[in-house]
């Protein structure tokens, strides 16, 4: 177990190190680095904000349920779950952040907001949620149940609104037919409680191991969810697929047979989906199963993330555009590079050290002792 | 901007017989001559006099100082028939400057806005950056500066020329380090400072096909109000109901 944590710890230290290199380079060349341009705009990074915001909403939204519905035996993981979300907000809007042309900039969106614009919902959105969580905090400390219960339940329709809003921000663009669809903020609601629950599973196996029941519990809403997220995902690309005459029809063939095929097909589907529901099927109660099943569902729920954010903007506004002009910043094609990567491993890496110090120096388990000794009086 | 002191123009431009670049001053010394309310700017491109020189992309850049992969009227080009029935055709894609435009409403920070003469504005110092704008476009015509030059890998470094200034929306700016243009959304803008001197857009002056004509629709007696009457008008991607204020002559 010793060795496991030096290797764990030393494979952080250096891939942290990695990141640091990346966010040196972003800070002193700016956007030169990146793979991005003109015609894909948005990158790895837009993808990683999309991930981390809806592992935000999906941790936050399991404590809130839990507590509300009063569903006992997973009561214990709300503190982890919300420390998990304050974590996944912060990474997100780090991505998000060092994404901007000008960081220092920021802060126009709330000295001159236009609330027309989605992204000026979502930035808001994000700080009322940031603001709700410190108050969450605040009555933890203060053990003051009610308020803490209340203002749970105000967080629902908030947590529900920024990945619901994060969907909309792609979907009210009708510039890009993939991803102008009503069912976008649906589906990234369902992603968003798919990669917080699959993200809850996982820590519950590791703080809980011997606890069946949590597992079990976890293991069904985690299998629950993902075959809720793989019938979404059959309307997504079925619907303008099926007679083959939709222009979307192209961008999708594009996303199962072109040149990233595996992204979807391997990493997503075998590895994020089949692999993980044949997990839960076969041993639902045990905890390595079960963890490895919400492991391998959070990380590769990127992958889904990617093929939103990157297939929506390989095909040229007007044909014979991509020919036009020959500079590297005006293609239609795009693959994250070795800069960006870095910058992502900045991002992981700073999120896995926010759920560390956490569980290290945070009260996040102690409800937990609490829980178990009243069930073992009673 | 009304009624600004501008250079006289020679006695034929307003003849009936003049040269039509010489008209179209005449049409704007007019217009500029009115509030700016009241001017209605569009630009109208005869694609069967387009011979796809790229004069028009190379001048804008030489105007503006477009660096790397800023573009703001590349021309496509279009191949149709099969041999030997073949021809080519070209298509210059400036900003259609959207009565409609998709780009306003996103920016999170009124960083883009339509002026009173119809232009859609970036405010380069207010941008933050975040590229929405350029994903709403349904026309491609925003870029993204990433603050690279042409001459960075030459012996010297960059050349002086690229670090010249511009007058963009009538501002006074050398693009240098990470100041603005450089981490912004930037589109053609019908070359507005030259605009408020009197002087056509710079691809318009440069057309060797005379294929673009410019100037105040609001205008019975300018030329684009004249060619507006066209019956084989067309606007791109009229079912995005953007509006533009480009027409093609088909």
């Amino acid at each position: 177990m010793k060795a496991a944590r030096y290797l764990f710890g030393g494979l952080w230290v250096v891939a942290f190190v990695l990141g640091l290199v990346g966010v040196y380079q972003r800070l002193t060349n700016g956007h030169m680095l990146a793979g991005y341009g003109s015609y894909v705009v948005w990158g790895l990074w837009v993808a990683a904000y999309a991930y981390f915001v809806g592992l935000s909403a999906g941790s936050f939204l399991f404590a809130a349920l839990v507590n509300v519905l009063d569903v006992k035996v997973l009561k214990p993981l709300t503190r982890a779950a919300l420390w998990t979300s304050f974590v996944s907000i912060g990474v997100a809007m780090l991505a998000v952040l060092l994404d901007l042309g000008h960081m220092e900039r920021a802060f126009r969106v709330f000295s001159s907001p236009n609330f027309s614009s989605m992204m000026t919902w979502m930035t808001w959105l994000y700080t009322a949620f940031g603001i709700l969580l410190g108050l969450i905090a605040w009555f933890i400390y203060k053990k003051n149940d009610a308020m803490v219960k209340a203002l749970l339940m105000v967080g629902i329709p908030i947590a529900i609104a920024f990945p619901g809003g994060g969907g909309a921000l792609f979907a009210t663009l009708s510039a890009k037919p993939y991803w102008h669809q009503p069912l976008y903020p649906v589906f990234f609601v369902v992603g968003a409680l798919l990669s917080g629950g699959a993200l809850m599973a996982a820590l519950a196996a590791v703080i809980w191991p011997k606890r069946a029941d949590v597992m079990k519990l976890m293991g069904r809403i985690v299998l629950g969810l993902i075959t809720l997220d793989l019938i979404l995902e059959w309307a997504e690309f079925s619907i303008p697929m099926w007679y083959g005459v939709n222009p979307e029809k192209d961008v999708m063939m594009q996303v199962l047979t072109g040149q990233y095929w595996w992204v979807f097909w391997i990493v997503h589907i075998l590895i994020g989906c089949a692999v993980p529901i044949y997990l839960l099927l076969r041993k639902p109660s045990s905890p390595l199963y079960v963890g490895s099943a919400g492991v391998l569902a959070v990380t590769t729920f990127l992958a889904v993330r990617l093929n939103i954010v990157i297939p929506g903007q390989i095909t040229p506004e007007l044909e014979g555009l991509g020919k036009a002009f020959t500079d590297a910043r005006l293609s239609f094609a795009y693959a994250p590079t070795t800069h960006e990567w870095l910058v992502m491993l900045f991002f992981v890496t700073v999120g896995l050290a926010g759920l560390w110090l956490g569980f290290r120096f945070l009260p996040l388990t102690h409800e937990s002792k609490e829980v178990q000794r009243n069930e073992r009086a009673a | 901007m009304a009624g600004k002191e501008l250079p006289a123009l020679p006695e034929s431009a307003n003849q009936p017989e003049a040269d039509i670049l010489l008209r179209m001053m005449a049409d704007m010394r007019r217009a500029l001559a009115k509030p700016a309310s009241e001017r209605r700017w569009v630009m109208v491109i005869d694609l069967s006099k387009c011979i796809g020189c790229h004069a028009c992309t190379v001048s804008c850049i030489a105007e503006n100082k477009l660096p790397p992969g800023v573009v703001y009227r590349p021309v496509i080009e279009q191949e149709s028939g099969s041999y030997p029935h073949v021809s080519r055709s070209f298509m210059p894609r400036p900003c259609m400057q959207c009565d409609n435009p998709p780009c306003v409403p996103v920016c999170p920070v009124m960083a883009t806005f339509k002026r009173p003469d119809g232009i859609v504005e970036i405010n380069y110092e207010a941008c933050i950056g975040c590229r929405y704008c350029i994903a709403a476009c349904p026309y491609n015509a925003r870029t993204f500066d990433f603050g690279e030059y042409y001459t960075k890998e030459m012996p010297g470094g960059v050349q002086p020329y690229e670090k010249a200034a511009t007058f963009e929306y009538g501002k006074k700016r050398v693009r240098d380090h990470e100041a603005s243009p450089i981490g912004n959304a930037r589109k053609c803008h019908f070359c507005v400072h030259r605009l408020e001197e009197g002087m056509l857009p710079s691809c318009t002056s440069t057309c060797v096909g005379r294929a673009t004509y410019f100037g105040d629709a609001n205008d019975p007696e300018s030329l684009v109000h004249e060619l507006l009457g066209s019956p084989n008008l067309r606007t791109l991607k009229p079912e995005a109901n953007t509006k533009p204020r480009v027409y093609y002559l088909v």
